[in-house]
């Protein structure tokens, strides 16, 4: 099955410019172009899960039939400081710092 | 032309946890930056959300309180959107399936009172915390993933004082459900506000716009009032208001246009696959419901009944269950329970909003609250002396009798040491006596004056008067 026909015929195609948009990732129209291709075909391979009939069958949030997995309200400690911000690109007063975010 | 505006209310509610809502990290206000985090937290992959059973508790005992509907099947979704202040590029919500559905909250608005209808409640986690600096930005996680309630108003407020009678009222349940600490200045509660104007006579609702992240009623209140003007005003010029996201600026008392909001949204809500749904067992629910407090109302109505009180007293001693606690335990002790709220709503209010304090924070006890106002009542104590004595009861705690022995501040009822005085006052003043002997009342609180004056404060201005008006008969 080509790219084409795979997007044709399923509305759930990811439209890969508008997800880059939403995500603010800057693509060429190369990259666009590649990853439109390779995920067009993860998503024909994906559809197999419609094929069987799930008529009649009452649709589930979950694949596991088990519910009410809760914990206690017991606070523990996280992580050192250290090791949180040593992952951080740069810092400022403790903080991650970031590019300006508009409000 | 008559506008009716139409206002909906989201109230962000942060809950009264100690860990987070799907780690174990703490939630403790104030705490260095970025020191309450974990790799759940802080959005690392291969890391896994385990929910908060207090979390969902008090989320469904506020949904009791206000009558909701507890819903047998619940579950979490993801929201997706990409904000610096979301690690996972995604919040975990409640779309379809949130824990209370329905309800309502009861406001008093002149006079009348009205139920304002729910939406739904339902939890999910909050985001981090922005700090902005000259020309970036600085993010503190401490505050994501800490239990966010949201609940949800139909937009059948209409006018900005229905919507903060609304968020009072809503806060005096949270406070007396005990799910939030209310904790304004902290931001516990946060508001978006939804609203739209339409003529009178007209059914369908006007365009909204929504003003995001108000953290003050009165900021509510202000925004509103501005709002409604605006887009009034946009009607009237034969304009049409644009659905768009606004914040309130606060310093320039106007609504502005968020620039963030310009990006496109696409939450592409679904089911969150690392968590299992919620199908609360009746008997929880059951248990939950059985332990409910008095709501805030109902309290209002039996502090005035029952302890004689006006409304208004039994108003401010409700606004906050300790207070209301505070008083009841005082007032069984009493036989002038109108003496006890009035310490309550004075004295006792002033110096807890002078040191910034909770009711509980204060060192004095019903018992010695109670044993205070007998000594009032009783002729001991003055009214200055009173309240001196309820300073130190306030301050340091301990025993009202104790402490006006040892400081020696009963009032002089004794006739002889007073009779004594008043002698002395009368020779001593002929004027003000041949004044009252002529009919002149006020001369007699002059010479009263006197005698207290001469007694240091410690006389009984009562048995004063009493022993002046026998000698000037
Ligand atoms: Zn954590």
């Amino acid at each position: 099955m080509t790219s084409e026909e795979g997007r044709g015929a399923d509305a759930a195609a990811i439209d890969v410019a508008y997800v880059a948009r939403l995500a603010r990732i800057d693509l060429t129209p190369e990259e666009q172009a590649r990853f439109q291709r390779q995920l067009d075909e993860v998503v024909a391979y994906v559809r197999k899960i419609r094929e069987p009939d799930t008529s009649g069958i009452e649709p589930t949030a979950h694949a596991v039939a088990v519910r009410n997995v809760f914990r206690d309200d017991a606070p523990r400690p996280g992580l050192d400081r250290g090791e949180v911000m040593a992952n951080a690109p740069a810092v400022v007063q403790g903080l991650f710092r970031v590019p300006q975010i508009v409000e | 032309m008559d506008y009716i505006p139409s206002i909906g209310l989201e109230v962000h509610v942060q809950l009264r946890t100690r860990s987070k809502l799907f780690c174990g990290c703490g939630t403790r206000y104030g705490a260095e930056p970025n020191s309450q985090v974990c790799p759940v937290c802080l959005g690392y992959p291969g890391t896994l959300p385990v929910v908060n059973r207090e979390a969902v508790r008090l989320t469904v005992v506020t949904g009791l309180m206000v009558g909701s509907e507890i819903s047998p099947y619940s579950k979490f979704d993801r929201k997706s959107y990409f904000y610096p202040d979301m690690p996972k590029n995604f919040q975990i919500s409640q779309y379809d399936r949130p824990l209370c559905l329905g309800g309502a909250v009861a406001i008093d608005v002149e006079g009348a009172s009205r139920p304002i209808p729910l939406k739904r409640i339902h939890l999910e986690e909050d985001t981090a915390k922005n700090t902005h600096f000259e020309g970036f930005s600085g993010v503190d996680f401490n505050r994501a993933g800490v239990p966010l309630m949201e609940i949800v108003s139909e937009p059948e407020m209409h006018s900005p004082e229905e919507a903060f009678a609304f968020l009072q009222a809503l806060k005096e349940i949270l406070l007396y459900a005990g799910v939030s600490d209310c904790n304004l200045e902290q931001g516990n509660v946060r508001c978006d506000v939804n609203c739209s104007v339409r003529p009178a006579g007209s059914k369908a609702l006007g365009v909204k716009t929504e003003i995001k992240n108000r953290n003050t009623f009165r900021e509510v209140l202000h925004a509103l009032r501005h709002e409604i003007a605006r887009q009034v005003g946009v009607l009237e010029a034969g304009g049409a208001v644009g659905q768009e996201t606004l914040r309130w600026d606060v310093a320039a008392g106007v609504t502005v246009g968020m620039r963030s909001k310009e990006y496109a949204h696409d939450y592409r809500y679904f089911p969150e696959p690392d968590l299992l749904p919620v199908a609360l067992p009746r008997a929880w629910v059951e248990d939950w419901r059985a332990a409910l407090p008095e709501p805030p109302r109902a309290r209002r109505a039996r502090l005035a009944r029952e302890y004689g009180l006006p409304e208004y007293d039994a108003g401010v001693l409700t606004a906050d269950p300790r207070s209301a606690d505070f008083f009841e335990a005082a007032a069984r002790l009493s036989p002038n329970p109108k003496a006890v709220s009035n310490w309550i709503m004075t004295e006792m209010q002033r110096l807890l909003a002078e040191r910034s304090l909770a009711p509980s924070d204060a060192r004095i006890t019903p018992r010695a609250l109670a044993d205070l106002v007998a000594l009032v009542d009783g002729g001991t104590l003055g009214s200055t002396g009173a309240r001196e004595v309820f300073a130190v009861l306030f301050a340091e705690g301990g025993d009202p009798a104790r402490i006006v022995a040892e400081r020696g501040m009963a009032q002089v009822s004794d006739a002889g040491e007073m009779g004594a005085l008043a002698d002395r006052v009368i020779a001593e003043n002929e004027a003000a006596a041949a004044d009252y002997r002529k009919g002149k009342q006020a001369a007699l609180q002059r010479l009263v004056g006197q005698v207290m004056r001469l007694s240091g404060g410690r006389a009984n201005p009562r048995v004063v008067a009493g022993l002046l008006r026998e000698r000037l008969k």
